[in-house]
């Protein structure tokens, strides 16, 4: 498929600077071999360690005949995802120009094949790029499956529904992640895309005894496929526009050349937006997600809200503020539009939900709208920003969706504001952490949340845009009155709560060691960032996205200079490649 | 702990880089402080619920200690030196330049005292009905970020403890309030938080948009904001004046937005009123004084004559408003928005006379309302109604009761001889230099004042107790003991308030200066240099500045204004 990009590159503009200089020269022997490029097998072993730990899990399933024994497969999952983070360490390594973690010096190591000189890099005919984005995302997507699947662990045991299903689809779902963040194409970027969505969409009508679930899984599917229609063709018309589907070979054409009619160019902002909008839930694209987010069983719903936007925003970045950078000012009042609108409608639709499930969707949408006016800055402050909100909501949500999990008990239905009366004094731990999560999502200090809205409202005031700035903050404060919509009925509605009647058993819930253990997980970072955000800031700062030009090129383009390696021979110069 | 204090000072390195001296204790006194009541609050988290006199007695020995340091930084300040003592800082967010730094002058020193004599009696007069645990929980955070407030000198820093304050308040007065608690508790959050979005933006805009004197680097130090806030442009900085000045007037309250005060406090549980209307009311005035004016001189000097007209509305719309209160706690909230606006309008006189009296006047209400609340607490204690309606002849029956409300309450009008009338002199004597007729407009809230605490003492407490108001017991030993230190407050600011003011004055003087300097324009001052001994004993004024004549083209200026 990367052949495919630079088969793509040889459209018939003149003004293209060809950048595959070898592989547009018609092969003169039939029989010779098409030129394939090179592949760093290091790059790629996140992706492949999600995509195969997932197939490898199914494999397994079947062979077993009496099932797996108690929490295998969540302990599969939260290996082959640790498995990944730690084959994306490398990655950051090279990528900041590390040459040793710790005590121990990699550089003599197998991968020694990725370029030897620090920063980003590229592979496979420019179509994956390894940068502080791409790594930083891959980490964060692990995380949010390593949650995910610890939540489901007990919640598929209650509602009878154990089986590998749900956690191969988790890693399905992150492998398409994972391409999405390292994506250097559109059409691979639409590959993840899709991956992604078709895994999630499963995921949404997993839950086999509620018609709820299902209901949310088709019409995830179906909103879902014209969103993608609408993504496909808005590559196609950049293709026109550009006579690539490359984003590096785009920017540079895009740096080199003003077309005289830039209509195609904009319709294809103008379209892939709609898809990234759709995928991350900003209005006026949002009608899906609290639908889906109220059926969809609540384990999925956490790595929804929290991977799946994560790999949005990256698209999103990548995209619009790496490659077409330049254009800020066409597709800025679009994204301008896009978070006022998330910002307002997500705030002022939740407060009026009587479902917690719902509720906590608007409040996404409005989170949404939060992350956009830190990507509308088009700034590397604002990318920061972009990536600490990410890294932050995904600890706060999946928190949230946890303990939406632990109260919904069986059948998953015990959503409503009602079911949540009096948890303070039944649950009193529990209700505790969740004031915890809906605290930090409403923004309190000494919490991530807060943090996270800081650095947003930092980019936004230092791109200039400090209307949208204030438009946020009150909004946030309007989303205020719907977290505490939910502390009062956890705290404050109770009224013979005054007499200490004894709780009963029936009231009481348990939490079960996983579910506890990711709680925890994140009540810990919520606070602990909130307190401490010195780090995740430190690497949300590395987190820098760069389109990189595959290093045999950029020696003679004169551009970049980045050194070849001995083992790394240009590609499209006719020599095979393993 | 031993170990811990060299290990904490470590962290927080001792710098005179502020001050330009030396900070005198060898020892992190303000961060200590700041994490006594934190400190308290994990430790009764952790302690089971049932121990209800161990959680009591942790929350009160961890406010002692605090309230102990606070002395402890009364006795060692230095009360000639203007800049700011116990200076310590550590680093927050390196990136941004963003420091823990704490540090008090004589303005924010007795704040930091009130919050630390303040805390443990409200703490001491009151019991919670129900889960006690959270109850001191909560109310020993809520020092934590009162303390902080009046320790931050960083504007983020500054904001964090500003906004924290809000999360235990909230869950105070929602859980353990009266009737419609969670009604004021939400009204309470969202106001104050809808101010503070605008602060947070105005925060960093200021932060963004001053950074270029400094070498370009942004930073949220105060000073270093300060001294280059002069980048700004004069419409730039009003604007963002402006986003302050919304979330301090909330806070305060100034006029228009004062409605969440009187349901909040009428809600709350004792401690809560108690704390809300001495110490977190002062947030407002206090972020005025030391961020309002430090950071936006010119501003400030534009926005006078707005705030002094609001500060004057104030003054007579709530003492009218509290006069026609049938709910005793609902009064006294909303005198405390008449009480607010002497502050405000002292602040904005800008007069050496103004703002100390405003500083004064801070501390007195902080004193007298929480004084009258810890008194309408007993009675609710012993009647379970805070309805003049049902009130009758107490006087009669608790003749001890009735007499300490007396002083009290004298002291809220500002009899002479007490701590309230200092105050207000201070403040109605610099309101005329710079706007005389606001001053006249303010005196007649003082006679308002007298006029509706004076009417609810006689439906109150005079005449023949009914059934009900029969059986009311006098004030016991305990309360007799929680109640004097604040009587005895009252009586000693009313008859000598030079200590205090010989420790405000610096701060206050450096505060004007910065703002005569860097607007270019002399500040109506007739007294400058002339001696306050006739109000405040002997000798007060030697070391002032020679008398510099006034500047007859400000004042016509400011009498433009008044027009």
């Amino acid at each position: 498929m990367s052949s495919l990009a630079v088969v793509l590159a040889q459209a018939p503009q003149t003004t293209v600077i060809n950048l595959a200089p070898g592989a547009g020269t018609p092969a003169a022997d039939p029989n010779a071999p098409i030129p394939t490029p090179p592949v760093l097998w290091a790059a790629l072993l996140p992706i492949l360690v999600l995509g195969i730990g997932g197939l490898v899990l199914l494999t397994i399933s079947s062979l077993l005949k009496k099932g797996a024994p108690r929490g295998f497969y969540t302990l599969y999952t939260v290996m082959v995802a640790g498995l990944s983070m730690a084959a994306a360490v490398p990655l950051w390594a090279k990528v900041n120009g590390w040459t040793k973690i710790a005590w121990w010096d990699f550089r003599d190591l197998w991968w020694q094949s990725l370029p030897t000189e620090a920063g980003p890099f590229s592979t496979l005919g420019q179509a994956i790029g390894v940068d502080g984005l791409s790594v930083f995302l891959i980490l964060l997507i692990c995380i949010a499956v390593i949650l995910g699947s610890l939540l489901s662990d007990d919640f598929l045991l209650r509602e009878g529904l154990e089986g590998p299903e749900t956690y191969a689809l988790l890693l399905f779902s992150a492998c398409g992640g994972v391409i999405m963040a390292m994506a250097d194409d559109l059409i691979v970027l639409f590959l993840g895309l899709e991956t992604l969505s078709i895994a999630v969409y499963v995921l949404a009508a997993s839950h086999l005894k509620r018609a709820q679930s299902q209901e949310a899984g088709l019409k995830y599917f179906v909103l879902g496929g014209f969103s993608s229609a609408f993504f496909l063709y808005g590559i196609a018309m950049l293709y026109g526009a550009t006579g690539t589907t490359n984003l590096v070979a785009m920017k540079d054409f895009l740096s080199r050349s003003i077309p005289a009619n830039n209509a195609l160019l904009l319709i294809g902002f103008a379209l892939l937006l709609v898809g990234f909008a759709f995928k991350v839930a900003a209005v006026p694209f949002h009608a899906w997600s609290p639908d889906v987010y109220d059926g969809a069983p609540t384990p999925s719903v956490a790595f929804m809200a929290s991977g799946v936007k994560a790999a949005g925003f990256a698209g999103l970045v990548r995209v619009f503020v790496v490659a077409f950078g330049q254009y800020a000012a066409d597709w800025q009042p679009i994204v301008y539009a896009l978070a006022v609108l998330s910002l307002v409608v997500g705030s002022v639709l939740a407060i009026v939900q009587n479902n917690v499930k719902r509720t906590l969707a608007y409040s996404s949408v409005s989170h949404v709208g939060f992350i956009l006016i830190a990507v509308e800055a088009a700034t590397p402050a604002g990318i920061q920003a972009v990536l600490f909100y990410l890294a932050s909501y995904t600890f706060m949500v999946v928190g949230s969706f946890g303990v939406v999990t632990l109260v919904g008990r069986v059948g998953d239905g015990r959503h409503s504001l009602d079911d949540y009366k009096g948890l303070g004094r039944t649950n009193p731990l529990l209700a505790a952490i969740f004031t915890v999560f809906l605290l930090a999502q409403a923004g309190v200090p000494f919490t991530a949340g807060f943090v996270a809205k800081f650095y947003a409202v930092i980019a936004a005031v230092d791109a200039g845009s400090t209307v949208l700035a204030v438009i946020a903050m009150i909004s946030a404060t309007i989303a205020a009155f719907l977290y505490l919509r939910i502390i009062v009925a956890m705290y404050m509605t109770d009224s013979d709560g005054r007499s200490a009647s004894p709780v009963s058993r029936a009231e009481r819930i348990r939490i079960p060691f996983a579910t506890g253990l990711s709680l925890l997980l994140c009540v810990l970072t919520t606070v602990g960032v909130g307190l401490l955000p010195g780090p995740l800031t430190e690497l949300s700062a590395k987190g820098t996205p760069s389109l990189v030009r595959e290093p045999a090129r950029t020696a003679t383009d004169g551009g970049l200079t980045v050194g070849t390696t001995g083992t790394e021979a240009a590609p499209g110069q006719s020599q095979q490649q393993g | 702990m031993s170990t811990l204090v060299p290990a904490f000072a470590a962290v927080f390195e001792q710098t005179s880089e502020h001050t330009g001296e030396v900070t005198g204790l060898g020892f992190p006194l303000l961060p200590v402080m700041v994490l006594c009541p934190l400190l308290g609050a994990i430790v009764i988290a952790l302690l089971p619920k049932e121990r209800v006199d161990v959680i009591r007695l942790v929350a009160v020995l961890s406010s002692v200690a605090a309230g102990a340091l606070g002395i402890v930084a009364l006795a060692q300040f230095e009360p000639g030196a203007p800049g700011f003592q116990f200076v310590s800082s550590a680093t927050w967010i390196e990136s941004l330049d963003i420091k823990f730094i704490l540090g008090i002058d004589g303005i924010s020193l007795f704040l930091v005292v009130l919050t630390g004599i303040l805390f443990p009696i409200s703490l001491l007069a009151s019991k919670p009905e129900h889960d006690p645990k959270g109850y001191y929980a909560w109310l020993t955070l809520l020092e934590v970020g009162c303390l902080g407030v009046f320790c931050a000198l960083d504007l983020f820093v500054f904001f964090l403890f500003f906004e924290i304050t809000l999360v235990p308040l909230y869950m105070l007065i929602g859980k353990w309030g009266h009737g419609r608690r969670v009604y004021a508790a939400t009204k309470f959050f969202v106001f104050t938080m809808l101010g503070s979005a605008f602060m947070l933006v105005a925060i960093v805009s200021l932060a963004i948009l001053a950074k270029a004197g400094d070498g370009g680097t942004i930073s949220f130090d105060l000073q270093k904001v300060i001294a280059s806030q002069a980048n700004l442009g004069t419409v730039t900085s009003r604007l963002i004046f402006v986003g302050m000045a919304v979330a301090f007037m909330v806070k305060t309250p100034v006029f228009p937005f004062h409605t969440w005060l009187p349901d909040a406090h009428t809600e709350a549980p004792t401690a809560g009123s108690v704390n809300l209307a001495g110490i977190l009311l002062k947030l407002g005035t206090y972020g005025f004084l030391r961020y309002g004016l430090q950071l936006f001189p010119e501003a400030s000097l534009y926005f006078a004559p707005t705030m002094i007209t609001l500060g004057a509305i104030g003054i007579i719309y709530g003492g009218i408003v509290a006069a026609m209160q049938q709910n005793l706690k609902r009064l006294v909230a909303y005198s405390s928005v008449a009480h607010m606006g002497f502050c405000v309008m002292g602040l904005f006189a800008l007069t050496i006379e103004g703002v100390e009296g405003s500083v004064l006047q801070m501390i007195n209400h902080g004193i007298t309302t929480g004084a009258l609340f810890i008194l309408l607490g007993f009675l609710y204690r012993r009647r379970h109604t805070y309805e003049l309606a049902e009130l009758r002849g107490i006087q009669k029956v608790a003749p001890v009761f009735a007499g300490v409300f007396t002083v009290v309450m004298l002291a809220s009008i500002g009899v002479p001889g007490l701590n309230g009338f200092v105050g207000e002199f201070l403040v109605l004597a610099g309101t005329f230099i710079a706007h005389r007729w606001w001053a006249v407009v303010a005196a007649i809230g003082v006679i308002i004042a007298a006029l509706y605490l004076l009417w609810a003492y006689q439906r109150a407490f005079h005449g023949e107790p009914d059934e009900a108001n029969r059986t009311v017991p006098d004030l016991d030993w305990g309360e007799k003991l929680v109640i004097a230190p604040l009587v005895a407050l009252i009586v000693f600011l009313g008859v000598y308030p030079k200590p205090v003011l010989d420790r405000i004055e610096p701060a206050v003087r450096r505060v004007l200066e910065h703002v005569e300097v860097s607007t270019g324009r002399e500040l109506p001052s007739s007294r400058k240099g002339a001696d306050l001994a006739p109000l405040v004993g002997d000798g007060h004024g030697a070391s002032h500045p020679p008398a510099t004549g006034l500047d007859p083209g400000a004042e016509a200026e400011h009498a433009e204004a008044d027009r």
